[in-house]
């Protein structure tokens, strides 16, 4: 169990009596990027924060062999909300500037971050003036400051072109080469399809834990757009993980 | 800390109307009351009060819409999953505001003086008193918008909060004349030691021990309230 980077026994989030994650049970290896897809409202966000830290839950929730929520993890785990997370009055590089200083990363971050998010060009424009999906890049350049060893990053790809999308996920994959363990949420399964292991939910359940391939594999589908909606949809059947993934 | 108050100064300053707002309308106010009252002496009574309810009135408003702004877009979330210790986000913003309001008391003091008003004690006591009233609008600020979940309710919090300590503070009727009922709920609001406090240094060439002690509550109130408010940041929702 120690080795996974992030594990999850009986995971339950309960708000106001609303039960969202019915007891989760998996492992995410380190080193490797996961794809977490479903359905909008499925409880990918909830999953996300749980892990972040910043939703309490029930069960046993294990991240880099702490607690999650742990103090000393504040600096490993980088958190990448959906809704953006970034000072709308204040400059791309004044917004990156002030959490670096938060999370006290080396001088040359800031710069190295813009660039890996390709916003060089917007570094002194308001972050309020920005569209929706350079805004995600800027929330996301602040995620990849310092140095995380695990990535949590909320839909970070909605309202992006395929030029950009492609850029971050070839971005993702070289972050992932350098060590750094991802989870990456996404309601397109075809992105998920990137990575090396994909969390499918529904409803606040895991309804598979696979390779892209045995997933494809596992729905007959050739395409895994198909094979998702065959699996939300309740056709295939909901598999136990493969054997490889279990503690 | 400071990170944070140099953030909450670049916010204003990429907003050069709100520091306007800020700066000039209390000073506006106060030229406003002058001319209601027509009488140097008039003004010279009351101004004292009001130079100790505009800048906690207004300190309170912006604090609390900055923080549940904070709130709202996620970036509170955000800073919580970071190692940034609580207190340190709370007194950077007691910092950056306290210095708008150091700006804007000399403002609105030094216009009041001209205005008429007759400060029988040292000027500088005047704006520690000033001040520190500014510091609490900004710590009962940061706590109400732990109980504001919309702008609306935050905005609606103001009254709650300012209008009974404006109506109690000894402004519209002196304190020891009302009720007994009314004289504790009174003391209890720190509001009335700063109105105390800032009549005492108009009328009184020299301060003394009741001065020292309304100074003390002033302060007492403002950091209990930034204390309280750090108690109500979480890190984790349920």
């Amino acid at each position: 169990m120690a080795n996974y980077a992030v594990s999850a026994r009986s995971l339950r989030v309960v708000r106001s009596r609303n039960e969202i994650l019915h007891g989760l049970d998996f492992g995410i290896e380190p080193g490797q990027a996961t794809g977490l897809v479903g359905p909008s409202g499925c409880g990918k966000t909830t999953l996300i924060r749980a892990i972040a830290g910043a939703q309490a839950a029930d069960g046993g929730l294990t991240v880099l062999g702490r607690p999650a929520g742990h103090p000393e993890l504040r600096r490993e785990v980088a958190y990448a909300a959906q809704s953006g997370a970034i000072y709308l009055d204040l400059t791309v590089e004044e917004n990156i500037r002030y959490f670096a200083a938060i999370l006290r990363a080396p001088r040359g971050d800031v710069d190295r971050v813009i660039t890996e998010v390709d916003l060089g060009t917007w570094r002194g424009a308001l972050a309020g003036r920005l569209s929706g999906g350079q805004r995600s890049r800027v929330s996301l350049a602040v995620a990849l400051l310092g140095t995380p060893r695990l990535l949590l990053l909320d839909e970070p790809t909605v309202g992006l072109d395929p030029v950009l999308r492609e850029d971050l996920w070839a971005m993702f994959g070289r972050l992932r080469d350098n060590g750094i363990t991802l989870l990456v949420s996404s309601h397109v399964m075809e992105e998920a399809a990137r990575c090396d292991k994909v969390l499918l939910m529904r409803d606040g359940s895991l309804l598979a834990h696979d390779t892209p391939a045995g997933l494809r594999e596992r729905t007959g589908a050739t395409d895994l757009d198909q094979g998702f909606l065959r699996q939300v949809a309740g056709g295939g059947p909901a598999a136990p993980e493969p054997a490889g993934s279990r503690a | 800390m400071i990170a944070t108050t140099e953030r909450v100064l670049r916010q204003l300053r990429h907003d050069p109307r709100t520091v306007v707002l800020l700066v000039a309308v209390p000073t506006l106010l106060m030229v406003l009351l002058r001319f209601v009252f027509d009488s140097a002496a008039e003004f010279a009574r009351i101004a004292p009060a009001l130079l100790g309810i505009f800048p906690f009135l207004l300190m309170f408003l912006i604090t609390s819409i900055a923080t549940l702004r904070e709130r709202t877009s996620g970036t509170l979330e955000r800073l919580m999953t970071m190692p940034l210790p609580k207190l340190g986000l709370l007194t950077g913003y007691g910092t950056a505001f306290g210095l708008v309001a150091l700006v804007q008391v000399a403002v609105t003091s030094g216009v009041s003086l001209w205005l008429g008003l007759t400060v029988a004690g040292p000027i500088a006591w005047l704006l520690v008193v000033t001040l520190l009233d500014a510091l609490l609008g900004v710590g009962l600020g940061l706590l109400a918008s732990a109980f504001a979940k919309t702008e609306f309710q935050a905005i609606q919090l103001m009254p709650v909060v300012v209008l009974p300590q404006l109506l109690l503070c000894g402004l519209f009727q002196p304190r020891d004349e009302m009720a007994t009922v009314l004289q504790w709920i009174s003391n209890v609001m720190p509001v009335s030691y700063a109105v105390e406090a800032l009549q005492f240094v108009a009328a009184n060439p020299a301060v003394g021990a009741d001065f020292a002690r309304d100074l003390a509550v002033l302060a007492g109130f403002a950091a209990a309230s930034v204390l309280a408010a750090s108690a109500t940041l979480r890190r984790q929702t349920r």
